[in-house]
């Protein structure tokens, strides 16, 4: 058998029922991988013994005969999710040593299907970032490097410790959040597949929150049926988010037939951006015709308002985090500022939030105080959700002409190198989500997944937008896609 | 729209974020950039629309009000920088 760490899930969970395998061998293989990937600073929080009791127990479990799909799999967690008993920080300084007393609904539904948690990983903090430059525990570093180049690449962000743990075979599978575009973006950049599925699909509860009416949990996979098989087990409803839809949820696994003949896939022209690179626009065009040889109709559409979805969304996204990160005083948990004589409470709030909050952090939550403070609030806020309604109605037009799925780039670029950035201005940042972030408004389920590489050798990733509620039907269209593509590129080990 | 030293600090104020005096014109000019790229929103013509307050339209779900939680007291405090005698301490909040 190859390496136990290289494994999809599918092909971890048939070993494992075929008794060809154990829980405990996929782990400590994977423990394996994790100890040797420091230079990847993918996992900042290894939880190697609780993933071996967790191990022992699926291994018991699959012996009786009770085994659900993700029984046995070892996973790395994002840093966002709370964890019971286990640092969790949201990669921010000012939850440096807290240790929730109860564990995120998601991470509890994997847990009960029998995953298997590795440790926390990295990411931008607060999920707020596109490169997973802004984490207190520093960068990660993209396992892809550009052919006979060393220079450091960025993963993306902010689900970033997911995607190159997932793309260096540090665990077979990773959660993910994404709030515009964070599981989708690094996915992409690191040649895997990820998925944000409809609003209200996944619970938030445990999840640090961001911006709430836009944040989404999803899984980050090396297949499309892995992404299928992991997604139904995080979602579902839950009471204690009154935003997650009472719906059954499907067996995504079993829509994925391969067939898309007669589905309509339309192509938004809003979406060609002048001085799109010419290797995405033909990855574009490579991905419609892929889709049209397996009997898909290829249509092109217009969602006219899609220049408007970066700005509404960076008046929207901030407003809701200057509101959820209100919580961070230094009264309850994690970080509080050593205080002078004579300092009172709102010294102690300043200097904490100051000493807590990274440089993209507090730049959001000032803009989101600005756009919601007396005079500007309807200017901007209101504004901003009124053109929110307008994106999504641009979808629900299209969705209504017969339109079941949607393909576009996943990104604006390939992966750019560590610190490329760093003299941009914010905006310039926040333009990787370009592709990503009307889905987030929107409400709708997206998935990324690598279909080439370019000239450099790095993979670009194609994303498709679905119908809402209909991420069976999404992600048998990613799996045709998948089929076509035949992305089976791996980066070439130098960590 | 432009936001002067005095707006940035004020901004900051309200966060309640601590911003040395030497770092406003910086964060002003960020501040700048940022709602430069937001004022395109003006463009949009929302006459009649709504501000979309959910995007899954759906009725939020009802329970009994009864208690359903509670007796956490250690839990809650657990993770508390500075807790004393069962509360959360905090610096003198009135004179």
């Amino acid at each position: 058998m190859t390496d136990l760490n290289t494994l999809t899930i599918a092909e971890a969970r048939d070993a494992l029922r075929k008794g060809e395998v154990t829980s405990l061998d996929l782990t400590e293989a994977c423990l394996a991988a994790t100890e040797g990937a420091g230079a990847l600073n993918a996992f900042v929080h290894p939880t190697p013994d609780l993933a071996r009791d967790q191990a022992r127990a699926a291994d018991a479990r699959i012996a009786k005969g009770d085994a659900p799909a993700m029984c046995g799999i070892p996973l790395g967690i994002k840093d966002l999710f709370c964890t019971k008993g286990v640092p969790s920080q949201a990669a921010s300084r000012i939850l440096q040593g807290f240790k929730p007393e109860y564990e995120s609904t998601v991470t509890q539904n994997l847990f009960d299907a029998g995953a298997v948690m590795l440790g926390k990983l990295n990411m931008d903090e607060f999920a707020m970032g596109s490169s997973n430059e802004t984490s207190c525990y520093g960068n990660v570093v993209n396992p892809w490097r550009r052919a006979g180049d060393a220079t450091p690449l960025t993963p993306g962000g902010s689900s970033g410790g997911s995607a190159a743990a997932v793309a260096a075979d540090l665990c077979l599978a990773a959660t993910g959040t994404d709030t515009g575009g964070s599981i989708r973006q690094p996915a992409a950049f690191a040649g895997i597949t990820g998925i944000k599925p409809t609003y209200g699909r996944c619970s938030r509860w445990g999840i640090v929150a961001f911006a709430s009416s836009l944040d989404q949990a999803g899984p980050m996979t090396k297949s499309v049926r892995d992404a299928a098989i992991m997604l139904e087990a995080m979602c579902g409803h839950d009471p204690k988010d009154s935003t997650s839809a009472d719906y059954p949820v499907p067996n995504f696994e079993a829509a994925l037939s391969g067939d898309i003949r007669g589905k309509v896939i339309g192509i938004p022209k809003e979406y060609r951006m002048d001085g799109m690179p010419a290797e995405i626009g033909k990855l574009w065009s490579d991905g419609a015709q892929m889709l049209r040889d397996a009997g898909a109709e290829i249509r092109d559409i217009s969602l006219p308002h899609t220049k408007y979805a970066l700005p509404a969304y960076y008046v929207i996204a901030p407003a809701e985090a200057s509101s959820n990160l209100a919580r961070y005083d230094g009264v309850r948990y994690g970080h509080r500022a050593k205080l002078a004589q004579g300092d009172g409470i709102t010294e102690m709030y300043e200097k904490t939030r100051a000493e807590g909050f990274g440089p993209e952090v507090q730049r959001r939550v000032m803009v989101g105080t600005y756009v919601l403070s007396a005079g500007f609030y309807d200017a901007y806020y209101n504004r901003a959700r009124k053109v929110r309604t307008l994106i999504k109605r641009d979808f629900e037009e299209v969705f209504a002409t017969g339109v079941d799925a949607i393909l576009t780039p996943a990104t604006p670029s390939a992966a750019f190198g560590l610190g490329e950035m760093t003299n941009a201005d914010p905006v310039q940042m926040y333009l990787n989500d370009v592709f990503t972030v009307t889905v987030n408004l929107a409400g709708l389920p997206g998935i990324a997944l690598p279909a080439g590489l370019d000239a450099k050798g790095l993979p670009l990733g194609l994303q498709l937008i679905g119908r809402p509620w209909q991420e069976g039907d999404l992600l048998n269209t990613a799996y045709a896609l998948e089929r076509a593509a035949g992305f089976v590129a791996k980066p070439a080990k130098w960590w | 729209m432009s936001i002067d030293l005095e707006t940035a600090a004020r901004v900051a104020k309200l966060a309640r974020i601590r911003v040395d005096e030497d770092a406003l014109p910086a964060l002003a000019q960020e501040f700048n950039t940022i709602l430069g790229f937001i004022e395109q929103l003006n463009e949009v013509d929302v006459t009649g629309v709504e501000p979309m307050t959910s995007v899954t339209p759906m009725r939020l779900k009802r329970r009994a009000d009864v208690v359903t939680d509670g007796d956490r007291q250690a839990e809650i405090l657990s993770n508390a920088p500075d807790a004393r005698e069962g509360f959360f301490a905090v610096p003198k909040v009135v004179e």
